[in-house]
């Protein structure tokens, strides 16, 4: 269902994903686990047609994201690890969007949308501007969104950052239901390496743009002799905390408040 | 078609909701009628001008319509750096949809800002001489706005951050309402100036809804018409291929 070769992304001098391959089979879950600046958002902007690679091939459901960039969004949907939703509209419009910009049906449409708000149980707030909402419910309301339109592959990139046990218990059994239902592929990364054993069928770890080890979490495990993933993963990847640039955004926010 | 519906319903329901917004954007235009129009008239009447408060209101609705468009157009930087435009660029629909479906919906916010601001200039005593062509000066209205949120939208497509704003304020809006004949009349200008001011797509604007509202366009309506009808055909397409090369 996905397929990766030799893929490269460099950014001046910076190699953030370094000859890259691996491939995802029709109705797996996979995870893609590394640590912080690993190269894993920008693998998942390569498959998502948002980032032009360097180098390599990639195929999404039989297509070439470079090249038939609508056919591969056709079959493709996607929760993004930092925030997309538009602050100044409700929950309902953000689905309500999400659904006509995905070409749902509107009586599919309106009733995913009310059955989707009421499992992330925002069904209550559905008129409120989203700016009101806190961080976790910022978080349910994206990965709702991002399941309105059934795509054949799912991308989440961090989906449950910031949520409670709790709700990622429950957003994963959803998303395993989907999985059985519809052989829906998911295409996941996590910081949760308990979550990635209990919910994933393949792993590939990834550190510096290079992935060094894949298989099940119980080959990850046997190849490092280690009892859990959490320790397999730090086997891995060193014990070394790694830096991430300070984006940006941080300051724009500031000078938006500023502009109001 | 319903994706661009959807589009453009956002940028107006966007618009109406930041009411902070709305009444920042009118103060400008009040002041500039009031300060200008009444400051000026006397001595615009002595010169044999006329009225100018009459002079002053098309090129004043023309500025508002500008500002309000190319901020417009220039708010996909903050879907950008928001997150809100990767839900966009993600979803099967052809970039040419979105960017149609954006620039309607700003020039829409635009032409709005237009009409308040006209509105508001008849408050203050302006009266157009010519309402048969009320129609003819709406539409000079909505190709302002079409053409300067599509010109907003190009330009972010190439910008990363807001850090560029203040540049395209001072270096490009400044200047095109300034040389565009917004506040006085171009005939008897050095050559020069004149030259500047027809290359200003804002001066065939002005002068095609000073033409409609209150008679006397410098370059005849027909001219203003077909020149911001094609500027803003040539633009669109530009944007629309800057558009599609956005990554992210």
């Amino acid at each position: 269902m996905i397929e990766v070769e030799n893929l490269t992304k460099k950014f001046g001098e910076f190699t953030a994903v370094d000859n890259i391959s691996f491939s995802v089979e029709k109705g797996e879950i996979f995870a893609f686990l590394g640590p912080n600046g690993a190269g894993k958002t920008t693998t998942i902007k390569i498959l998502t047609t948002l980032l032009r690679p360097t180098s390599g091939r990639v195929s999404l459901n039989g297509k070439d994201p470079l090249r038939e960039k609508y056919e591969a969004r056709c079959s493709f949907g996607i929760v993004f690890q930092d925030p997309s939703l538009d602050d100044e509209l409700t929950a309902f419009e953000n689905m309500e969007f999400h659904g006509i910009i995905y070409k749902v049906p509107k009586i599919i449409r309106r009733e995913r949308i009310e059955q989707l708000l009421k499992f992330v149980e925002l069904w209550d707030r559905k008129n409120d501007l989203v700016k009101t909402f806190s961080g976790g419910m910022k978080r349910r309301l994206e990965v709702a969104r991002g399941l309105i339109h059934h795509p054949k592959i799912l991308f989440l990139d961090e989906p449950t950052l910031g949520l409670d046990p709790q709700t990622r218990n429950h957003i994963w059994n959803y998303i395993k239901d989907l999985n059985r239902e519809e052989m829906m592929t998911v295409f996941f990364t996590t910081h949760y390496m308990e979550e990635a054993e209990r919910v994933a069928q393949k792993i590939a770890i990834i550190d510096k743009g290079k992935i060094i080890a894949q298989g099940t979490p119980e080959e990850l495990k046997n190849i490092t002799k280690t009892v859990s993933l959490e320790d397999a993963f730090l086997t891995l990847t060193g014990r070394s905390i790694r830096d991430q640039d300070a984006s940006s955004v941080d300051r724009l926010r500031m000078r938006r408040r500023a502009w109001r | 078609m319903k994706e661009i519906y959807i589009l453009w319903l956002r940028q107006i329901k966007r618009y109406l909701r930041s009411k902070s917004r709305i009444i920042a954007s009118l103060g400008q235009p009040l002041l500039f009628l009031v300060a200008l129009g009444f400051g000026f008239g006397p001595i615009y009447q002595k010169a044999g001008g006329g009225n100018y408060l009459e002079f002053l209101a098309p090129g004043i609705i023309s500025m508002s319509i500008l500002f309000t468009a190319v901020f417009s157009g220039i708010e996909i930087i903050w879907d950008r750096q928001f997150g809100f435009l990767k839900e966009t660029l993600v979803a099967p629909i052809s970039r040419l949809n979105i960017m149609i479906g954006r620039t309607l919906g700003g020039a829409t916010v635009a032409f709005l800002q237009g009409v308040v601001v006209f509105l508001i200039s008849i408050l203050i005593g302006f009266r157009p001489a010519n309402l048969t062509l009320f129609p003819l000066a709406l539409l000079f209205m909505f190709l302002i706005a079409l053409f300067f949120t599509a010109l907003g939208t190009a330009i972010a497509s190439v910008l990363e951050d807001m850090q560029g704003f203040q540049l395209i304020m001072n270096f490009l809006v400044m200047p095109l309402f300034f040389l565009s004949g917004a506040l006085f009349p171009l005939q008897g200008l050095p050559k020069t100036f004149r030259l500047i001011a027809s290359v200003d797509p804002l001066s065939y604007g002005v002068d095609g809804l000073r033409g409609t509202l209150v008679n006397g366009a410098h370059f005849g309506l027909g001219t203003d018409f077909l020149v911001l009808s094609a500027i803003t055909i040539v633009v669109l397409a530009i944007g629309s291929y800057l558009f599609s090369k956005i990554q992210i």
